[in-house]
């Protein structure tokens, strides 16, 4: 980690370690410490609150010695969330959400945490716990009351790597040995690098699909200097866990990509913005690093290269969604709100302290380091023409065999279906909730980049779920992710959620359908980022997907009177003064 | 000396120097791009109301995010354009608690003329009445958390002399809000703390002592639009015809204050003609208390606060071809709909129990069966019926009113001037 402090002074780009600090040492950031900080930091007071505020994980007021978080995401809640969640304020008296005045337990309900194969999933002081329920909070709240360190009851958390291709068309996960990858550099230049990666047609797997040959060529061109290299760990699209499992079963190939995209942009730094809800996979991607120190993989003339110095540091994110868009995550890294930036510049050209900078996901850079170990050539052979190499999907919900799937490009939903074992399914949800939905009569569709993109997230739901149920989940989500700059995002996720639950109610005119489709619209038209753009497309999507399901939720009577108007419901709190 | 460029706006060529603001030239050469968190000399400019949003060689997108280049096409003035436009500023409106009649800013206000710019007569979406504060604690200023567009123009633009931000936005998502360091702003100069609230596009930003409305006539507003006139819809010259049919009306006020009854009677001579024309049925002017016929056009002023409001609503709605809402209480619920904020029960103990001038252990909140019923907020008419006209303001002028009648009766042409719409 990054030498934080002289005595006075403290650099803004280390202010989350910080706070991180302050949090873990005290439960909160008590005033003085915001006091100290902003001293420090040279800033007002005001403009600190702002950051810490910005991130969930942060608090002001006291935690406990124990904090709880668990996941609220869809998959959760159709796993048992709501018994889970009764279960510890059941056992530790406590409610989500409230202050614990014996400072023991605190408990906060959280997005996706990244463990969609393993719901009810929780973090307690960020140690995993998993495949949760009643029985299970109870042992693990007795265990805690006496004293046990949460690190000695947490779960091992299995990688469930349920299907990768034949061996001579698997990419990802296939044996690894450290150093393979970095030690081909030897023989290229960064040129005939970059020419390869472009030859290879990666596309950027966090989801945008940015080809990554034609990103580290523009980087390479900028003439400012120095250069950084920034992996994006903040998998937060609720149902994706690819990264993770690639970070548990192989941080080293990653790292391998980082290096192998510093050696053809030049740069000398590179950072892993990690996930907080993944800090119990830090010490792990730390000694990696140390390692590859100790194999002058990093560090300086790497590999006898010389002058090709390159170092790693991971930095901690503390729970922000939006943080996964790029800008947002460099705004973020910079010690700042992670509010996306206006789009007048790539990272590329300005990016992490306005220096030129490579973001990629971990995915990306596990499949480039792959790329050049294997050859290009051997990379092509797999996948369609268009998208050649293998996608890794993370699958979750209503099947019998949840787990990571590294799938060759172009392989139909419906053998994805098969290998998972789906459970009646009926409601796909492709790349998380920002992404599509797809019913079972585009079971043929194919994975793949002028099909079916994914970025990730497959979420199944089986034909007794209900879709509005599934669709306000997923506004709640935005709701709350929003990063509050533009207004589409900020106010209209709000009115959007109102919406549907007036749907829910089964009070809704058609009137009410066209509006959520006008209104989605309008958002994706004139929202600042992806986060606000993509919010209602499953929503859109669904509405045209599943009309005799929106149909069953009409109100058909009209009448110029508004028969939702509930006058029962609005005169109940006069009521009460009937004496 | 930047390069002159040329550029086309809706198809008209505009030559400017290369690198300019998009939403600045198009000012010059007398094309209106709304705009709220532009702000000229903040560079690079926000991008975060978004209400500037045109199509840019075809991709919608913020025109203040646009630096002028030769060759590009911009179009503004589309349909689909204007309402996207329209709508983000609604959504500021049912966002926030924007209670105009009310404001210091009144007349003055950024938001408030946009609305005005745009025509915007009820907003689409529903208003949330979300609770928020109202911050007393600076020293010298007062946020008003209620009438906030996050525009971030304070965030970027105030600063104390070594640097250091006055206004942060605190939290994410709909809970975020534009807080103020208590030390910093003591920090400032009375001037400087006057600027922060000459630049805040809303009401926001209060300076105690020295935010007193300036009275209606002197505000920036009241008068001039910033677009220009469109030709004014003559009225058909063509002889008036020589009868018209003769139509009913009827008028209530429900929530309201009969403030757009008093207004209805402003048009003053003209409501001689006006007789002639039409009959009133059902309405407090004439005190015909109950309907005697289907009457053609419904004045409904004020929202509704009780079953009473709701029955005559419905009857109303009944009764009526055209149900016309006039004045804000009407659209959205306006100045009772203060209340919304606030659960009844705290509003009716504050009222009945704990008031200054309650007796020491009362305990009697009004019911009875005769009564009618407190709802737990004011609705809007169109959350009640379908409404099919709405005529805003507080109260909206007298020939606004009679010249919508008019058209919705006979279908005259009519066109309202910039100084007859109002929102107070």
């Amino acid at each position: 980690m990054k030498s934080k402090k002289s005595d006075n002074h403290l650099d803004r780009t280390a202010l989350l370690d910080q706070l991180w600090m302050y949090q873990n040492q005290y439960g909160c950031i008590r005033d003085q410490d915001v006091e100290e900080c902003s001293q420090k930091l040279g800033i007002s007071k005001i403009e600190l609150e702002g950051v810490i505020s910005f991130y969930h994980f942060f608090h002001r007021e006291r935690t406990g010695h124990h904090t709880i978080y668990l996941n609220n995401s869809i998959v959760s809640e159709t796993k048992g969330f709501q018994r889970v969640k009764e279960a510890f304020e059941r056992e530790t008296g406590q409610r989500f959400g409230e202050q614990d005045p014996s400072g023991e337990f605190a408990l906060f309900e959280t997005p996706c945490i990244g463990l969609s194969d393993q719901e009810p999933a929780a973090l307690i002081n960020f140690y995993p716990f998993t495949n949760l329920n009643s029985l299970k909070v109870r042992r693990i709240i007795t265990d805690l009351r006496k004293g046990v360190h949460p690190k000695a009851i947490c779960d091992e958390v299995p990688d469930h790597v349920n299907y990768t291709p034949p061996k001579d068309k698997t990419i990802f996960f296939r044996e690894y040995h450290p150093g393979v990858a970095v030690s081909k550099l030897v023989d290229i230049t960064p040129e005939q690098l970059i020419e390869e990666v472009k030859r290879s047609k990666l596309g950027g797997r966090g989801g945008a699909f940015f080809p990554t040959g034609m990103k580290w060529e523009f980087c390479r061109k900028e003439k400012e200097n120095p250069k950084y290299i920034v992996c994006n760990a903040d998998e937060g699209e609720p149902g994706t866990f690819k990264d993770r499992v690639l970070m548990s079963e192989m941080p080293g190939l990653m790292l391998e990509g980082m290096i192998t995209a510093a050696y053809a942009v030049g740069a000398q730094e590179g950072i892993v913005y990690l996930r907080a809800e993944y800090t119990w996979l830090l010490e792990k991607i730390n000694n990696v690093i140390e390692h590859f120190r100790r194999m002058n993989l990093l560090g300086k003339n790497i590999c006898g290269i010389e002058n090709f110095d390159f170092d790693i540091r991971v930095q901690l994110g503390a729970g922000a969604y939006v943080c996964g868009e790029e800008t947002a995550l460099l705004n973020s890294l910079e010690g700042k709100r992670g509010e996306p930036r206006t789009k007048l510049y790539f990272p590329t050209q300005r990016g992490y302290l306005n220096k030129p900078t490579i973001v990629n996901n971990v995915e990306t850079f596990c499949a480039a380091a792959r790329i050049i170990e294997l050859g290009t050539d051997f990379y092509l052979q797999t996948g369609t023409p268009d998208s050649p190499g293998t996608k890794l999907l993370s699958i979750s919900g209503d099947c019998f065999k949840p787990g990571i799937y590294e799938i060759e490009w172009g392989t139909s939903v419906a053998k994805v279906l098969e290998l998972c074992e789906a459970e009646d399914p009926f409601f796909i949800q492709v790349s998380g909730p920002s992404g599509e939905c797809i019913s079972m009569s585009e079971k043929n569709r194919k994975i793949s980049k002028d099909d079916l993109k994914c970025g990730g997230s497959f979420m199944v739901f089986h034909s007794d779920r209900d879709i509005i149920h599934i669709l306000t989940n997923f506004a709640e989500f935005f709701k709350h992710e929003s990063c509050g700059i533009c207004t589409p995002c900020r106010a209209g996720n709000y009115i959007i959620k109102r919406k549907l639950v007036k749907l829910s109610t089964g009070l809704a005119y058609k009137r009410d359908i066209a509006e959520i489709a006008e209104w989605g619209k309008i958002m994706k038209m004139t929202s600042r980022c992806g986060l606000g753009k993509l919010a209602t497309n499953s929503l859109l999507l669904a509405i045209d997907k599943f009309p005799k399901y929106f149909k069953k939720k009409l109100d058909k009577k009209g009448e110029g009177l508004n028969k939702n108007f509930d006058e029962e419901k609005a005169v109940m709190a006069y009521e009460k003064f009937r004496s | 000396m930047a390069k002159k460029i040329k550029f086309k706006i809706d198809g008209k060529v505009i030559k400017a120097e290369e690198g300019r603001n998009l939403v600045t030239v198009a000012e010059e050469n007398g094309i209106f791009i709304p705009s709220l968190c532009y702000y000229e000399h903040i560079d690079p400019p926000l991008g975060s109301c978004r209400v500037c949003t045109c199509n840019i060689d075809g991709h919608a997108g913020p025109a203040c995010m646009e630096k002028v280049r030769d060759g590009m096409e911009v179009e503004v003035a589309k349909p689909e354009l204007e309402d996207v436009r329209k709508s983000l500023v609604e959504m500021m409106f049912a966002e926030g608690n924007h209670f105009c009649p009310s404001c210091e800013k009144s007349g003055d206000c950024d938001l408030q003329h946009m609305g005005y710019e745009m025509g915007i007569t009820n907003t689409r979406f529903p208003h949330l009445f979300k609770d928020r504060l109202i911050d007393f604690n600076p020293k010298r200023m007062v946020i008003e958390h209620n009438r906030c567009v996050k525009c971030r123009r304070c965030v970027e633009e105030v600063l104390t002399k070594d640097g250091k931000q006055v206004f942060s936005f605190c939290s994410r998502g709909n809970e975020t809000v534009v807080g103020i360091d208590y030390d910093m702003e003591a920090q400032l100069t009375e001037d400087e703390a006057v600027e922060a609230m000459n630049l805040c596009p809303t009401g926001a930003i209060l300076v105690r002592g020295k935010s007193i409305a300036r009275p209606f006539g002197d505000r920036k507003f009241d008068y001039e639009s910033v677009q220009k006139p469109k030709a004014e819809a003559k009225p058909k010259k063509n002889g008036k015809p020589a009868k018209l049919e003769k139509k009913t009306i009827a008028t209530i006020s429900l929530a309201g204050c009969f403030g757009c009854h008093m207004s209805l009677l402003d048009i003053d001579l003209g409501l001689l003609d006006i007789i002639e024309l039409v009959d009133f049925n059902k309405s407090p002017l004439t005190d015909i208390k109950e309907f005697t016929k289907t009457c053609d056009i419904g004045l409904i002023e004020g929202g509704c606060c009780n079953t009473e409001n709701i029955e005559v609503l419905r009857e109303f709605r009944k009764k009526c071809k055209v149900l016309v809402a006039i004045g804000e209480c009407s659209i959205w619920g306006g100045l009772p709909a203060m209340r919304n904020m606030v659960p009844l029960e705290e509003c009716l103990e504050e009222a009945y129990l704990d008031s200054m001038t309650t007796e020491t252990g009362e305990s009697i909140v009004p019911y009875h069966e005769d009564l009618p019923k407190i709802l737990d907020k004011v609705y809007p008419c169109n959350e009640i019926v379908k409404i099919d006209h709405f005529i805003p303001g507080c109260p909206p002028t007298a020939t606004h009113m009679w010249k919508q009648v008019q058209n919705i009766l006979w279908g005259d042409q009519f066109s309202i001037l910039y100084s007859e719409f109002k929102y107070d």
